[in-house]
């Protein structure tokens, strides 16, 4: 059967069980828009800017398990899709973009809207391919899912030239693809699962340390048991958040910069680290040399580039997480240590006066400013029976947020870790959206990080995307005002955001609906207003501009030096003047 | 320590530049890299030589097996190996030095493959030290040009497993 090659990209995606993607159009896809225009099984939501549309394939991706799809144009449209890469590749989050290119004959010659697509992309993907004959595009659209979704899931690119979209060939895709040089391992070796059990019953002081390779892998039920079976307690990066249930009398929440103190503590001060999914990231490790010094390491993981990366490892386990788990359990169940649970008695004792000592608190005084964590505890109390999702941008309300919103299942937080990228969090909770119409889809977001990709509150609102947002509005970078009070005399350069725009307005320029709460009193209610309306909402928070997150391991710091609250010695910055004419409504910043 | 890597990869456009590009955004060294199909012409032989710890080879290792398109990947250094490079090395001569030049490339088995009333050009193969100590003993006479292929190696046969069966190559078991 003869199909243009446009034809065959749509085709191609209804035979993965692609039901939506993200994009914008250009001059050489138009082809390939005007044949998705004409058929229903696909949908296609228009974003206001590429980056809009790669973070949403990210975000649908990472609430589904399935890869999600971005569709852009040549030249700029490509460039504008590369920080979503990059945040894909870091985060192993399966997409599938494609690019439009220029027809091939032009390849090469500075055509018009013309970049090196595949070479851009090059260290920012699992593997991307330029399509040069539309014969091998049903092929090659097989391999860029399989390769996405398989070993450690990632970005993958494809570059489909005008002419290839235009001409048409033979449709021909194959039920299964082997790669010769690509051969993922699933199964982990069964010698150092042998060793792993050994260790295990040893240990008088272990901890599990999950990463966001449970929650690819879905392991959490896996995670779950062995936990149980074992009695171990169990850390999780910012990534993981979800995959072990963050209310279980087992997790202690957090790890990392700005995780919790017991978590920090535990993993510092253990005999057995058994890292699971993760892959020992400085924001996690704090000063590698210091890392956990007194113990074996056991690291899981499908990626074998990650052991022994960062750390030593002493028991490398290459292999899908679940798959491992689920062997390490057999085994522990084969060979019972009945009294391992009880020699750790003492490791609890001393795990639960770290909680005691530092819990994750906050004080919110009735007349005081609007602390940002007692915005996150309140959207948590209202939300909690609704099993939502909720995305997150960059900086100290990212932090609040993984530390007070707790999350009990995977799947349900959608954050950039490895890039740390400001405005991801809109674009992914709409793409989270879109997959998932019926759920309750939160956005917690910085003043500053909202405004890199506000443009898709119209995305929001023209495809009936009603996801919350919920905006810590502190006028500031905070987090970079942050390190400026604690490591730079509180010189703030360029962190103040100024007065400017105002929220509730620009919502309702967009047709959404604007709520604002500048008195702790006003909380509840518009959270409560917001959760009313069936219509994308932002609500602007005026929260203590000044407000600092704690705990905090500094940069290259050891994981048991944390800062628990601001330093005596710390200084803080002037109140920035307004420059916005005429102005000085600024009232939080004076107070 | 300097480890001699052969790379066995898909023979197609980028490849080598998915490679190379492995290199210098984790920051490791490339000294010399020679490439060329193998006897299946879809696939390439590359020859890496770079340095670093085991930590380092280890990471190097396990990133290029990561490589789609890389098929299978052998630290050479694990075992016992051969390696060659060629020079082409042009010289000036003056009259009393002709002879001389073609006394040493004598001594290192070298070649004269382009001449001039006023230059030599000597091909040399050998391992590097060999090269090398040919290169520096005609620098005194007026090198003019040098070109290098980078260095070429291939695993020793284990004389037990000579006489077995030819075996196919296969990625690498992970
Ligand atoms: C695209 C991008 N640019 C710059 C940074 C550096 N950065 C990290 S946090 C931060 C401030 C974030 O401010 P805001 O979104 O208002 O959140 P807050 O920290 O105030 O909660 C900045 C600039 C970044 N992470 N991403």
């Amino acid at each position: 059967m003869k199909l243009t090659g446009a034809e065959i990209f749509v085709e191609c995606l209804k035979r993965e069980g692609v039901k939506t993607i993200f994009g914008l159009p250009g001059g050489v896809v138009l082809k390939i828009f005007d044949v998705l225009h004409q058929q229903k099984d696909v949908e296609v939501i228009l974003t206001r800017h590429e980056a809009g549309a790669g973070h949403m394939a990210e975000g649908y991706a990472k609430a589904t398990g399935k890869p999600g799809v971005a569709l852009v144009t040549s030249g700029p449209g490509m460039t504008n899709v590369v920080t979503p890469l990059v945040d894909a590749y870091m985060d192993s989050v399966p997409i599938v973009v494609f690019t439009g290119q220029v027809p091939t004959h032009l390849i090469g010659n500075d055509a018009f809207q013309e970049a090196d697509n595949v070479g851009i992309s090059r260290p920012c993907t699992k593997y991307n391919f330029l399509v040069k004959d539309v014969n091998d595009l049903g092929q090659i659209i097989k391999e860029a899912f399989y390769i996405a979704m398989t070993g450690r899931p990632g970005p993958v690119l494809v570059d489909i030239p005008k002419d290839v979209a235009m001409n048409k060939g033979e449709f021909h895709y194959p039920d299964r693809v082997s790669i010769r040089g690509y051969n993922p391992t699933y199964e982990g070796n069964k010698w150092q699962i042998k060793q792993a059990v050994e260790a295990i019953h040893k240990a008088r002081k272990p901890i599990i340390y999950v990463g966001g390779g449970a929650i690819f892998s879905n392991a959490h039920e896996e995670l779950l048991e062995f936990a149980e079976l074992t009695q171990i307690p169990v850390d999780m990066t910012l990534m993981a958040l979800g995959a072990f249930p963050g209310s279980h009398p087992l997790s202690l929440g957090m790890m990392g910069m700005h995780g919790s103190y017991a978590s920090n503590m535990a993993v510092h001060f253990s005999d057995l680290v058994i890292a699971i999914g993760a892959r020992f990231d400085d924001r996690v490790t704090g000063k590698v040399s210091e890392f956990c010094p007194e113990a074996k390491v056991i690291h899981i993981d499908i990626d074998p580039t990650s052991i022994r990366k960062n750390v030593h490892v002493d028991i490398p386990i290459v292999g899908d997480v679940k798959t491992v788990l689920r062997e390490l359990k057999a085994m522990l169940k084969a060979t019972p240590n009945g009294n391992a649970v009880e020699q750790r008695k003492p490791w609890w004792n001393q795990i639960n006066e770290w909680k005691a000592k530092h819990p994750l608190t906050y004080e919110q005084p009735p007349d005081a400013l609007i602390k940002p964590q007692y915005v996150i505890d309140r959207i948590y109390q209202f939300t909690k029976d609704k099993d939502p999702i909720v995305s997150t941008d960059v900086g100290q309300h990212q932090m609040w947020a993984a530390q007070h919103f707790v999350l009990n299942k995977p799947r349900r937080w959608l954050t950039s870790g490895g890039l740390g990228t400001m405005g991801f969090g809109m674009p992914a909770a709409l793409g989270a959206q879109a997959a998932f119409r019926d759920k309750l889809v939160l956005c917690i977001a910085g003043d500053g990080s909202f405004q890199m990709n506000m443009q898709e509150m119209a995305t929001a609102v023209v495809n009936k995307l009603p996801v919350k947002v919920f905006i810590l509005n502190n006028h500031f970078h905070g987090m970079v005002r942050q390190w400026q009070d604690l490591f730079y005399e509180g010189r703030y350069a360029s962190s103040y955001l100024d007065t400017v725009p105002d929220f509730v307005k620009l919502a309702e320029a967009f047709n959404a609906v604007g709520l604002r709460a500048t008195k702790v009193g006003e909380v509840d209610g518009v959270i409560k207003e917001a959760l009313k309306v069936d219509k994308p909402v932002i609500v602007d928070l005026e929260v203590d501009p000044y407000e600092n997150c704690y705990p905090m391991i500094p940069a290259g710091g050891s994981n048991h030096e944390m800062i628990i609250e601001d330093p005596p010695e710390m200084k803080r910055g002037e109140k920035p003047a307004s420059k916005v004419a005429g102005e000085d409504k600024d009232a939080v910043l004076t107070a | 320590m300097e480890h001699i890597i052969s790379v066995l990869v898909e023979n197609k456009f980028g490849v080598l530049s998915r490679v190379a590009n492995l290199f210098s955004g984790r920051g490791y060294n490339i000294e010399t890299l020679s490439v060329a199909p193998t006897l299946d012409p879809s696939m390439s032989m590359m020859t890496i030589v770079t340095r670093g710890d085991d930590k380092i080879i280890e990471q190097i290792v396990k990133q290029l097996n990561k490589v789609i398109d890389v098929i299978k990947v052998v630290d050479l250094n694990e075992s016992e190996f051969v390696e060659r490079e060629t020079a082409l090395i042009k010289i000036h001569t003056r009259q009393e030095d002709r002879a001389e030049a073609l006394r040493i490339a004598d001594i290192f088995r070298g070649k004269v493959v382009d001449s001039t009333p006023t230059t030599y050009t000597i091909e040399v193969t050998g391992d590097v030290r060999k090269v090398e100590a040919c290169i520096n003993l005609l620098q005194p006479l007026g090198l003019k040009d040098l070109v290098r292929t980078g260095r070429v190696a291939i695993a020793r046969e284990p004389v037990r497993q000579a006489a077995a069966q030819p075996k196919r190559i296969l990625k690498e078991e992970k």
